[in-house]
């Protein structure tokens, strides 16, 4: 069996939460494992960078992550409790479902950061879910910042992309104006690509504050993050306007 | 249960099988008839009782109305659903069929819901096994489509248990068939698994590394196969034939069946042949006869086969990867035997496809690997670990008919998600919640999976409470959920209305029922109990022969024993239940002695008097009292 890395010792946490001792044994067990006899544990309420062992950092190796992901599925996964009695068939279940849950968030570079942001107390979806349901509700156009550097090429781009509309309408092609929105959209997967160095940029800033850093320092990249994030955003949704007049 | 037999089940639309682990490889359970495949054909008889499989092809054709086949496309539906089915099956269904009821199909005077008929295939094959092992076998790894929904997973697995079986498992069919393509060689890399049935489609794309099986990707259509090439082709002979002959047949049960067995028989040859001959005698004495080419069949069935292009790109759309990375191309189901379905496989994915397993095999063998892993594993499956995904995504209505999905498709599973719920009017304790499954902007148009109604929400102002619900897929694909209202800690009710689907005492029910039609499965399972039990008494007792205590008898005892163990054997493997019932007994009345001598002398003589089958006298739970009764579940 692959040695997994999260076999830390944790405290009991929160009150009648979680037990520090083995069910099976007594022990003092691990995290997902009793260090001792190597029974499977009722899950505990940790964030997914403990699950797996991690710091809170988002200079995440990725090669590790799966090679941890696959060594817990190994242990965790139901079909290794085929056999197992009822309580541990359903902690394996859930700790099973919490590990893919983690993984799926960790190994994705931008859900991994929204995943922090959150964790930090940065309430990012919630926000755009409510103004997106009142948009909804109300018919209303989704109000955006739009980010200043993009304002000029932006507005180029809506008349274009109106003018296309039009041609597409009257059933005309006009191949001038097709090669305009092509180097627009070009243009913006730039931006695109180079908001995300941007965010990595940020990551890096965010480790060293992790390390050595005030509260007021992480506070800082924390709000640079979301700010990133929300530009690149807005170019997605741009690109994908883009993409769906020109089918 | 670790010494029982779990059989791998493919439940097929047109055929259906069942396979086992036999030491390292897994391999079909031929029938009665000796062959592997049983046709997924279910029929009733004129004395009511129920045929499956080869032996009721021929009611198809005889007697139409008492006969069914592919079942399969009907599991998890409502009657909304289906209305295309009915156009292309000679479903009937019942005449008294409420709205939002399971549905139920017509044969001869009784009805039956999908899941039963499928529990009569399921039954016939565990019947298979149970010959095959001389042992009731009581657990099952069953395949569904990967495509399947909720409500069709749901629906398979309550087949299993009409048909008296625990399914410990639902594997997904691209995945089942994955194990047995990967289980002798150590593979690594990207595979895709493209499998065309006869009524399913489904496309997986896997990443086998170190004996895990990761699904990355998977898509399909729940309503594709070769059933369609089927109905084309019978369409196009029934407007041949009224256009020729000036027949309509179209309202002839018996002529359409005629007609279809020559179809599928065309089908067949044109996967080896450059034409084949349509002949089928009509009733009222005329001829219908016509030649295909494989070039106008070709044509034919081009707008079918174009249907798995578009899953196929989204998946690999999904995976993130691109055609030039898939290191192999793996062929399922029956239908990807025709050439223009290998070629079209070959062109989407830059690569010669795999054809050397037996597209009609494989996802059985698959389900028999994934049964002996839930065993326990065994040298060879050790290491193994499918790691699948939902193939759909689940979501819950919001404002506005909206769907906000809260699990998306290609999530591995189990995977869960956490949504917090609060009350619109002061005092409100109950909250209305509406699961959704699919990938549709709005509610109505994805699969509604179930009303949930949280009740028991204590009664607080508007907007305090507030309550965690947690959905959680498991790693069959089917959903569970749970809630509670956080600020009291209560557990909050869930009533879950399932929107097509048994409740659980309508399974019971039907399992209890399904008994009706087949009287001979107790007869059978009787003897196979008492079979079983005859072959624990006689092991038992050869072992006790080593004992010194067999020495303490006096011979004429010894030689009782040995005549009456003698009988045992010669009657144990025949049919006759009082045979063996009668051998056990008088067997275990004569090792009386013998057993009470090989007890623990203080122990024995606590015992006095009881009767030695009876005593549960053991060294540990694994080790029983050498004369111990045998236990069935």
């Amino acid at each position: 069996m692959t040695e997994s890395k999260s076999s830390l010792i944790i405290p009991g946490q929160s009150p009648g939460e979680a037990t520090p001792r083995c069910w099976s044994c007594g022990t003092m067990r691990a995290v997902h494992f009793c260090n001792s006899c190597g029974k499977v544990q009722p899950p505990v309420p940790v964030d997914y960078f403990t699950f797996f062992g991690f710091p809170r950092k988002l200079n995440l190796d990725t090669a590790a992550l799966e090679k941890e992901f696959y060594a817990l599925s190994r242990r965790l996964h139901p079909d290794v409790f085929g056999q197992a009695g009822t309580q541990e068939r359903a902690w394996s279940l859930e700790q099973s479902s919490m590990l893919n849950d983690a993984y799926r968030t960790l190994k994705d570079p931008i859900k991994r950061t929204e995943y922090l942001l959150r964790l930090e107390g940065v309430e990012l979806e919630e926000q755009s879910k409510q103004a997106t349901e009142k948009a909804r509700a109300t018919g209303e156009l989704k109000k955006q910042v739009v980010p200043p550097d993009l304002l000029e090429e932006l507005f180029e781009l809506n008349m274009h992309l109106e003018e296309l509309r039009d041609q597409k309408k009257k059933g005309e092609d006009d191949p001038a104006l097709l090669e305009e929105i092509g180097k627009a959209k070009l243009s913006l997967e730039e931006k695109y690509d180079a908001l995300f160095n941007e965010l990595k940029t940020e990551w890096n800033e965010w480790d060293k504050s992790v390390d050595n850093g005030t509260e007021a320092d992480r506070r800082k990249v924390l709000d640079a993050m979301l700010d990133v994030l929300n530009r690149r955003n807005y170019v997605r949704n741009l690109v994908r306007d883009v993409n769906e007049a020109l089918e | 249960m670790a010494t029982d037999h779990i059989v791998g089940i493919d439940l097929g639309t047109t055929n259906s099988l069942v396979a086992y682990m036999q030491g390292d490889t897994p391999v079909v359970i031929p029938g009665e008839d000796g062959l592997n495949l049983v046709p997924s054909v279910v029929a009733l008889d004129e004395k009511n009782q129920i045929i499956v499989g080869n032996a009721a092809r021929r009611y198809l054709i005889e007697t139409p109305e008492r006969a069914v086949y592919s079942i399969k496309r009907l599991m998890g539906r409502g009657v909304e659903d289906i209305q295309d089915e009915l156009k292309l099956f000679p479903f009937q269904l019942a005449d008294d069929l409420q709205s939002g009821e399971v549905i139920r199909i017509k044969l001869g005077e009784k009805t039956f819901t999908p899941p039963e008929l499928s529990a009569f295939i399921l039954r016939q094959l565990k019947r298979n096994a149970e010959r095959f092992f001389g042992a009731p076998v009581t657990h099952a790894v069953i395949t569904v489509p990967a495509y399947f929904n909720d409500a069709q997973r749901q629906a398979t697995k309550d087949a299993g248990r009409i048909a008296g079986l625990n399914v410990l498992r639902l594997v997904n069919e691209p995945t089942a068939a994955s194990l047995a393509y990967g289980l002798d060689k150590k593979k690594h890399g990207i595979i895709v698994v493209y499998d065309l049935g006869g009524g399913t489609f489904d496309i997986s794309i896997l990443k086998l590394h170190d004996g895990i099986f990761e699904v990355i990707s998977t898509n399909g259509d729940t309503h594709l196969g070769g059933d369609d090439i089927d109905n084309l082709l019978i369409a196009i002979a029934l407007d041949d034939i009224r256009g020729e002959l000036g027949l309509d047949v179209r309202r002839s049960g018996e002529a359409v069946q005629r007609i279809r067995q020559a179809v599928i028989e065309a089908k067949i040859a044109l996967s080896s042949q450059p034409a084949a001959k349509l002949n089928v005698d009509l009733p009222g004495g005329k001829k219908y006869q016509r030649e295909i080419s494989l070039e106008v069949f070709e044509q034919m069935i081009q707008p079918i086969i174009d249907r798995t292009v578009g899953p196929c790109k989204q998946a690999l759309k999904d995976a993130g990867l691109k055609p030039e990375q898939i290191d192999e191309v793996v062929l399922v189901g029956g239908s990807t035997r025709i050439p223009k379905v290998r070629r079209l496989v070959q062109d989407l994915f830059a690569r010669v496809p795999h054809t050397d397993l037996n597209p009609d095999e494989v996802v059985a063998l698959g389900a028999a690997v994934q049964a002996n892993i839930l065993g326990g594993g065994s040298e060879i499956t050790k290491e193994m670990l499918l790691l699948d995904v939902t193939p759909l995504s689940l979501g819950i209505e919001v404002a506005g008919g909206v769907t906000d999905k809260i699990i998306l498709r290609n999530s591995t599973v189990p995977a869960s998600a956490t949504q917090y719920y609060t009350t619109q009017v002061d005092g409100q304790t109950n909250v209305a919640i509406h699961v959704l499954q699919g990938e549709r902007e709005l509610a109505r148009d994805c699969r509604s999976l179930a009303r949930f109604d949280l009740k028991g929400v204590p009664p607080m102002p508007a907007g305090l409470p507030r309550i965690e619900v947690k959905f959680l897929i498991d790693a069959n694909g089917i959903l569970r959920v749970s809630a509670r209202e956080q600020r009291s800690g209560k557990e909050a009710e869930i009533d879950v209305q399932p929107t097509y689907g048994l409740t659980d005492d309508q399974v019971e029910n039907m399992l209890l029922e399904s008994f009706d039609y087949a009287e001979e499965d107790f007869r059978q399972r009787q003897v196979i109990e008492a079979r079983r039990e005859a072959d624990t008494i006689l092991t038992a007792l050869a072992k006790g022969k080593k004992n010194q205590a067999w020495q303490e008898l006096t011979n004429d005892e010894r030689r009782n024993v040995e005549t009456l163990e003698n009988a045992l054997f010669a009657v144990k493997d025949g049919d006759d239940y009082h045979a063996i019932r009668g051998g056990i007994d008088a067997l275990n009345e004569a090792t009386m002695r013998l057993a009470e001598l090989m007890m623990d002398t203080a122990v024995s003589t606590a015992l006095k008097g009881k009767a030695m089958d009876d005593t549960d006298l053991a060294e540990g739970p694994q080790s029983g009292h050498p004369m111990a009764k045998a236990e069935f579940e």
